[in-house]
């Protein structure tokens, strides 16, 4: 009967004007790499070369790192607190200002769907620049000693899942605290980082309060390794985060690491089942799974599975896979063929070892870099799909008869940044978020951030919180001292 | 059989229900409404939502000519465009019923149905005996569809069983000379808790239709409500294999709403109740910003509004 098949809706990418070439950020202009190297981005959906970005090897990181030093010296950390408080906020107007350009950009370079870059990464970001503008002048009222001070030039690595968002949460605390930064964004996604370059100029921000260096691996940890670097921030795989902890040791540099994730979903018997198959969905298919806090290891009570399962599956149906510039797309591509290739090789361990494989009957785009939301069902605790981060569109399905089973079986894993408990009642949701340990807990809800709420793990998650007074402790001692 | 008819059965099949999240499926309704519907489809959902239009005019005020204009109306919306089809019923108070059904059959409206207000509308503060009287008459002036309202006095003070045999006795009265749809009046109901069990109640008492508001209570079809109506509706066809018809009335006024509405059915029940034979919008002053969207689309320009007809 039914013809309502949605029509193409798409954004325009002429809205995102990206240059052909980019060179760095430092010093608040875009200069050429010493070497001169460069390295391609491209758009994962249609694998189109997007942009040729700048290669920073170690001499552009020094000149970055120098840059970052002079700025704190002379201008960022002599400033009243006040005047640092109004250029955030003149960042976060900007960016809400060309948000539109944001997330088309985003979108481009990351195959995140339109819908999502706009309504909220860069939504997000920008808040995250407006909150932390509110603590720039009032750091001595935060509970960090009468004089807090900031630590200096902060190296900041970020993820290719969010990166506008990440490039928020790691540079607005650290110059609202009063630190300078040399930022490195992910190789695959560099472009919206080096719009806000274009931010920090329009918004007149001194020269070297914000450099940008693009590379890949080696330039991240080029950065790491810089010796007049006062903090590392980094957000990424727990596999970098060690070998960073290893870097820094017995060095004065500090850390805050926000790593890997296998979050627990468990859904109880008097859950509100719609609303939990929808927080399922949410936590798992959200920016096609690529979220350290993904509910990636589903734990139904075994007398609704069923029920959840058979609901969650016609959902499922419903998700709309395709032209991550489409507004109506839900899953959009996977971000490169190297994480493809890991998610396809983890998935294809879960047959392997006996778990059932089911994804929606579909069609994939022939281009790009794409993988349909799937779930494993009959999935056992020692299966590797319900140990490893698969950082991708699959969820495990586990089932536990009692509540102290399912919080057994939720932290029985080597990460704890995130979990979620769907109940109606009270009081089970109070007890169980007390018993998992995991740095963020949803009840009813999944992937919600505010930059008011600290955010980070527990064990191999990470170290330190970002985001509320938490995060911002961070990039502050209490000691009166300035590093130089 | 899910019930056996006793109130014991009743009430323990209306308290196994899984709860409503209210945030959920506020959020939910929420991301919906972000759907982009353009060009093609948007055409095919306006020409939907027109046929599923239940053209209602519910006032003291009512004539015999104000009707009269309305049946002309609900034949044939657009009298320069033939290609745009006729509404899916006139919908009228119980003493209009009459002159309705002649106006339309006398225009060539023979297959536009005409739903009359029963059972003490809108209130539904009446003695059983006067609902059925009321129902009755509408039914012997020809209505063939019954919107009934039930006695939230009674659903809210746990008389379920008084709400449920209520609505049984209507549809027998129904039988097959007509369809009820029966009106929750959700914005008394209150919570999404109570809209999830009222509906369960209304099917499971004999509704062809579950229909949101009276339009004379705010607030009536908001996008969550009709979200778990439509839940109930797909989740008692799993159960029964009985398809139930929703109808959000109140508060649709522009296309954009009511494609919005469409677009709910589409992603909860599904494209089966993609018809106005399972969906209906109680509406009046949606049917012009339909027909003028339906131009421009067409046009590629905005007419003024006197190119559309004023009833």
């Amino acid at each position: 009967m039914s013809d309502f098949e949605y029509a193409n809706a798409p954004e325009s990418p002429a809205i995102a004007n990206i240059a052909s070439n980019y060179g760095l950020f430092i010093g608040g202009k875009f200069v050429q790499p010493k070497k001169g190297k460069s390295f391609n981005t491209i758009n994962p959906a249609t694998e189109e070369v997007l942009s040729k970005i700048g290669y920073a090897d170690k001499s552009d990181i020094d000149a970055a790192v120098k840059s970052a030093r002079s700025a704190y010296l002379k201008v960022w950390s002599k400033m009243p607190a006040k005047e640092r408080g109004k250029y955030l906020y003149r960042i976060a107007r900007i960016m809400q200002e060309r948000a539109r350009e944001f997330a088309v950009v985003e979108t481009l370079d990351n195959g995140k769907p339109i819908r999502e870059s706009r309504d909220t990464d860069v939504p997000l970001a920008a808040a995250h620049f407006f909150y932390h503008a509110g603590w720039a002048d009032k750091l001595e009222f935060a509970g960090f000693g009468s004089k807090p001070k900031s630590l200096g030039v902060v190296g900041q690595v970020i993820p290719w899942n969010f990166p506008l968002l990440m490039l928020a949460w790691k540079i607005a605390p650290a110059l609202a605290a009063g630190n300078t930064v040399v930022l490195k964004p992910a190789e695959t996604t560099p472009l919206t980082a080096l719009l806000f370059a274009e931010v920090c100029q329009q918004a007149g921000l001194p020269e070297g309060v914000v450099n940008i260096v693009t590379g890949d691996g080696v330039t991240g940890a080029a950065l790491v390794n810089h010796p007049d670097i006062n903090k590392i921030a980094f957000t990424g795989s727990t596999e970098v985060g060690k070998s960073i902890a290893r870097a820094i040791s017995g060095s004065k540099k500090t850390a805050t690491l926000e790593l890997g994730g296998k979050a627990a979903n468990i859904v109880f018997d008097d859950a509100a089942i719609d609303e939990a198959v929808e927080g399922i969905v949410n936590g798992i298919f959200f920016n096609q799974g690529h979220v350290c806090c993904a509910g990636s290891r589903l734990i139904l009570q075994e007398n609704v599975a069923e029920e959840v399962l058979d609901k969650l599956k016609k959902r499922m149906s419903l998700i709309r896979v395709g032209d991550p510039m489409d507004k109506n797309t839900d899953l959009g591509a996977i971000n490169s063929k190297e994480q493809l290739n890991k998610i396809n090789e983890i998935s294809n361990a879960g047959d392997k070892e006996g778990a059932n494989r089911w994804s929606p009957e579909l069609k994939l785009p022939s281009k790009g870099f794409w993988f349909p939301p799937t779930i494993f069902t009959g999935v056992t605790q020692s299966h590797r799909i319900a140990r490893e981060e698969i950082f991708g569109p699959v969820l495990s399905v586990l089932t536990f008869r009692t509540p102290a089973e399912a919080i057994e079986k939720a932290n029985n894993t080597m990460y704890g940044l995130s979990a979620g408990i769907w109940s109606d009642k009270g009081s089970k949701v109070l007890w169980a978020a007390k018993q998992l340990k995991a740095g963020v807990i949803w009840s009813n809800t999944f992937n919600k951030f505010d930059p008011a709420s600290p955010f980070g793990g527990y064990k191999e998650s990470g170290w330190g919180r970002e985001g509320g007074r938490h995060g911002l402790s961070g990039y502050l001692t209490a000691e009166a001292k300035v590093n130089k | 059989m899910i019930i056996d008819g006793s109130e014991k059965s009743l009430r323990k099949f209306l308290s196994e229900l899984s709860p409503v999240d209210q945030v959920g499926a506020e959020a939910r309704a929420a991301m919906l409404a972000t759907r982009s519907i353009k060009t093609s489809s948007k055409a095919w959902a306006i020409d939907m939502a027109i046929s599923m239009v239940d053209l209602t005019t519910l006032e003291g005020a009512d004539t015999p000519g104000k009707i009269k204009t309305l049946c002309a109306k609900a034949v044939r919306p657009d009298p320069t465009d033939s290609t745009v089809p006729s509404v899916g019923a006139i919908c009228v108070y119980n003493d209009m019923v009459r002159i309705a059904r002649s106006e339309l059959d006398s225009i060539g409206g023979n297959s536009v149905p005409v739903a009359a207000v029963a059972t003490a509308f809108p209130s539904g503060r009446a003695s059983l005996a006067v609902k059925k009287i009321d129902t009755q008459d509408a039914l012997n002036a020809g209505a063939s569809e019954i919107d009934m309202v039930i006695d939230r006095g009674a659903f809210l003070s746990g008389r379920l069983m008084e709400v449920f045999e209520e609505i049984r006795t209507i549809k027998e009265l129904c039988g097959n000379k007509a369809h009820l749809k029966v009106i929750l009046e959700t914005g008394e109901l209150v919570t999404y808790d109570n809209v999830r069990k009222a509906s369960y109640l209304a099917m499971l008492a004999g509704a062809d239709f579950i229909k949101t508001s009276t339009g004379k209570v705010a607030p009536a079809a908001t996008a969550p409500v009709v979200l778990v109506m439509l839940e109930a509706v797909r989740d008692y066809f799993a159960l029964t294999g009985t398809k139930i018809g929703v109808k959000p009335a109140g508060g649709i006024r522009t296309t954009k709403d009511a494609i919005k509405q469409l677009v709910l059915v589409k992603e909860t029940a599904g494209d089966q109740w993609l018809t106005p034979d399972l969906f209906r919008i109680g509406a009046s002053a949606l049917l012009n910003d339909l027909l003028m969207q339906r131009m421009k689309l067409r046009s590629g320009h905005y007419a003024s509004a006197n190119y559309v007809t004023v009833d």
